[in-house]
């Protein structure tokens, strides 16, 4: 129908042939008016935007954000996560038994879960995958969430190399015990993350030795899991394609037929699919393209608190920074809401500490806001009193960052607080993703933008790459005292009570110091077509693929 | 073929291989001097999994021996696997994503190669008119227009505000390669349009023109069965270039429109340090590079019986 509004009707001189070409192609490109949302939705089948060409399916060895959006459909945990709280909810176990010591988990296995291929999930299954994650060789960076297991870190150093010191037994081929060095709150968040997954031993075996990264037992057609959905196609640069799961223990509640994966690696590209309804759900939503949708669109755009931490690394290594006094007044001439409200605009929230607040019911000590708030008076006495009166003698000062437009966007604006309020001078630096990382690593900088995604809820994700020795760390400060607050008070902590009391020691204590300039607390945004039901945001923005279903929605007046 | 035109292809093809030698060892230098490596992440990686890597990956070894063994597996035909994808070849990669870029590639050389010739062939037989000035204009505005400007302009007009194409993807959606191909082809059309002008314009000046002209001929057959022949010489030339650009210049267009293209890839290995894909990738360029200028050159010696003759 469209078509035919092209009518040519002077078919003259040079622009004739241009214009029967295009005609032509036209023609032969007319696709009938039918978007690809709406043969989705009648068909069952999801089309989600995902950023990126995932590296692996190995859940033990991808270990991007993306990939663990599909292993999600994929796959399930022991433990799963309600899509909404993020409270542990039955999954693979069916129910399970903490001792009075917090530190002896026992699951139950649901007797009817079964892998893609019909055959039963075993306890024994998951102590396999787990042996295998603590393989060095498999190159897993996550390796690091089964070190609360007794004796897990010590094997995977290669201390002992005998597996069967490590805290997991198979009790029967349906239950599993595993026991912890410390009681670890946390722990049942962890299950759901993907280097806990079971996996199918005799499936990856097939395809090669158990713990080589070159294996091509995670390909379509090879693998085998024990989620809602089984891996049905992968054409690389082009789409992943997950169909139901008929052997899945809850398969009767799984209403999507298949997920379509799309890398999208470029978010305008993807707000344009998404507009010509290409897509159900886009992974990110361009900066510039917020106040369309929140004005025009407000149905379609979905912001909510995610678990972040967008902050700057002072190296207290360099002479000039390392004085905290500087390094406060840096921090306290810088107008976080005017930053949030008039650079960012997507919601986030002014951060004056390191971890989100309300993160399991943790919030930063009372006192930090006042603390770190803009506050240029403050500031400058701060900096006169460190031996720069009216910023004199100090800098100018490099802020280093990955290329990219947001992040020049707040080192602008910072920059321009700084020379206001303090009369310092601080010149912007961009690097490629991986030369910034080298420069930072190297400690060549003098300040540098970072941040920190929580890989679970809880405070002490946030506070341990401050440890002295945690390669994370990056800028030289140490605290003995932070340390000993973290490794030896808080695995002694024996109730949540106390155990918020002692982080919030060390996140003080991480607050005086100031080895950061806290700057905002991240938003997830996404675009998400009215058809997609079930769709709820939550803090670590995972949604939970078996509970979303697809129902064709009256289309919306547009005024 | 003589004698003559066979030397010329093994002095070419000798030149070739010392050629892409050279590319791959200044790639594997340039590569490894680029800071960050293949397994950098902001989240640290510790120190088992890193000793665990290099040593399964080489990266452990003298770079000089690296290199070594690099070219003896890719003269065998091997270029190792992916750092960035495990359990993926980097040979399986390229044959992944060639039948997209050769497609995209082939379907704007055709439209460029109607489009340009059609037009110049038009201009040049009006010189100094309407006809001429305006294709010429806006050929000059299509050499200019970069393909991110153009590709998002025609997303938005022919995708977005009314949604008559598909704003992405290939092979997917009917009518998808449509707005790619047009996003390739203006600028390599536009030029060979001003190419054939320029060529036809000299061509029609020659006394053979003017002795067909007097025996009666018509201004079109003039022009189809005399001119163009001569005229279209500087076209061929360029065409050995053209090719390799529209095939290793098409990842502007690839990233685009979401094609899943080796020019996508070439992008994606450069930011991941993914080092076999990287060379792989630019050895695989180089060859075709090379190959599109030999081609055409042997396509102007059939053209041109002057050239035939100076060997």
């Amino acid at each position: 129908m469209a078509c035919k509004m092209l009518s040519i009707r002077k078919l003259n001189s040079s622009g004739a042939l241009c214009c029967a070409l295009l005609a032509a192609l036209l023609v032969a490109g007319c696709s009938g008016g039918e978007r690809r949302v709406d043969s989705g939705t009648a068909a069952g089948v999801l089309h989600w935007g995902n950023a990126s060409e995932p590296a692996s399916l190995d859940p033990q060895i991808a270990n991007g954000v993306p990939e663990q959006k599909i292993l999600s459909a994929l796959w399930e945990g022991l433990v799963g996560k309600h899509p909404v709280t993020l409270e542990p909810i039955p999954a693979g176990a069916s129910h399970w038994q903490i001792s009075d010591d917090r530190r002896t988990y026992r699951f139950h296995l649901r007797s009817d879960a079964r892998w893609s291929n019909g055959e039963p999930v075993t306890a024994e299954d998951y102590r396999w995958a787990w042996w295998r994650a603590l393989q060095p060789e498999l190159g897993n960076s996550f390796a690091t969430m089964l070190f609360p297991i007794v004796n897990a870190q010590a094997y995977w150093r290669g201390e002992i190399d005998d597996f069967s010191q490590v805290g997991v037994r198979v009790v029967d081929p349906l239950t599993l015990e595993v026991e912890l060095s410390h009681p670890t709150g946390y722990f049942l968040q962890l299950l759901d993350m993907p280097t806990l997954y079971p996996l199918h031993r005799a499936s990856i075996e097939r395809h090669g030795a158990a713990t080589a990264r070159a294996s091509r037992w995670s390909y379509p057609g090879n693998l085998v899991s024990n989620g809602p959905f089984q891996l049905a196609e992968w054409q690389i640069n082009r789409r992943i394609v997950v169909a139901k799961n008929p052997h899945y223990w809850d398969a009767a509640a799984v209403a999507l037929n298949q997920i379509i994966f799309y890398p999208t690696e470029n978010t305008t590209t993807e707000e344009r699919m998404f507009r010509a309804g290409q897509l159900h759900y886009s992974y990110d939503v361009p900066v510039n393209k917020m106040a369309y949708y929140a004005s025009q669109r407000p149905a379609e755009l979905v912001v909510a608190p995610y678990l972040g931490s967008y902050f700057y690394r002072f190296n207290t290594r360099r002479p000039e920074l390392a004085d905290p006094r500087v390094r406060r007044a840096l921090a306290r001439a810088i107008d976080r809401r005017q930053l949030t409200e008039q650079v960012l605009r997507a919601g986030q929230l002014p951060a004056y500490a390191m971890t989100p607040p309300n993160t399991a019911g943790y919030y930063p000590p009372a006192s930090a806001e006042a603390q770190l708030s803009f506050d240029p008076a403050a500031a400058r006495a701060l900096l006169a009193e460190a031996g720069y009166p009216d910023g004199a003698g100090l800098g100018p000062i490099e802020i280093l960052y990955n290329t990219q437009d947001e992040h020049r966007k707040v080192a602008v604006a910072i920059q321009q607080m700084w020379k206001q309020h303090l009369n310092v001078d601080a010149t912007l630096q961009n690097q490629e993703w991986k030369v910034y990382l080298d420069t930072e690593r190297r400690g060549d900088y003098q300040i540098t933008r970072a941040s920190w995604i929580g890989d679970y809820v809880d405070a002490r994700n946030f506070l341990e790459i401050w440890l002295c020795d945690s390669d994370n760390n990056r800028t030289g400060w140490c605290d003995p005292q932070f340390d000993q607050l973290l490794l030896e008070q808080l695995p002694a902590a024996t109730s949540q009570a106390e155990r918020h009391r002692l982080l919030q020691s060390a996140e003080q204590r991480l607050l005086d110091g100031l080895p950061l300039l806290p700057i905002y607390t991240y938003t997830s945004k996404h675009l998400v077509h009215p058809d997609l039901n079930g769709y709820t945001a939550n803090l670590l923005n995972q949604p939970l693929f078996k509970q979303l279903s697809l129902v064709r929605q009256p289309p919306a007046l547009t005024p | 073929m003589s004698w003559a035109l066979l030397q010329l292809i093994a002095r070419r093809l000798a030149t070739a291989a010392v050629l892409l030698v050279v590319v791959a060892a200044g790639t594997f230098a340039l590569i490894h001097a680029a800071p960050g490596g293949p397994f950098s992440a902001d989240r640290a990686v510790s120190a088992e999994v890193e000793t665990a890597l290099a040593a399964q990956y080489r990266l452990d070894q003298p770079p000089l021996l690296q290199f070594a063994s690099y070219l003896g597996n890719a003269l065998r035909g091997e270029f190792g696997p992916s750092f960035k994808y495990p359990g993926r070849e980097v040979s399986e990669l390229i044959a992944a994503g060639l039948p997209a870029t050769l497609e995209l590639a082939l379907y704007a050389l055709l439209l460029a190669l109607v489009v340009g010739i059609s037009v110049g062939a038009l201009a040049a037989s009006r010189p100094g008119t309407l006809r001429d000035r305006l294709p010429m204009g806006a050929a000059l505005v299509g050499i200019c227009l970069p393909a991110f400007v153009l590709g998002p302009l025609l997303v938005l007009v022919f995708g977005v505000y009314n949604e008559w194409l598909p704003v992405s993807g290939w092979g997917e959606l009917a009518g998808d390669k449509l707005l790619p191909t047009v996003t390739l082809a203006a600028g390599y059309a536009a030029y060979i349009a001003r190419l054939t002008r320029a060529g036809l314009r000299e061509q029609l000046r020659q006394p053979y023109i003017v002795t067909a002209r007097a025996k009666g001929l018509g201004g079109a057959a003039v022009i189809l069965k005399h001119a163009l022949r001569g005229a279209l010489l500087p076209v061929v030339a360029y065409l050995g270039p053209a090719c390799a650009g529209l095939i290793a210049g098409s990842f502007v267009v690839e990233t685009i429109f979401q094609i899943p293209g080796i020019g996508r890839f070439y992008i994606q290995a450069a930011f991941n340090r993914d080092y076999t894909l990287i060379l792989g990738l630019t050895l695989f360029f180089a060859t075709l590079i090379t190959l599109f200028n030999l081609l055409a050159d042997l396509l102007a010696l059939w053209l041109d019986p002057r050239q035939r003759e100076a060997l």
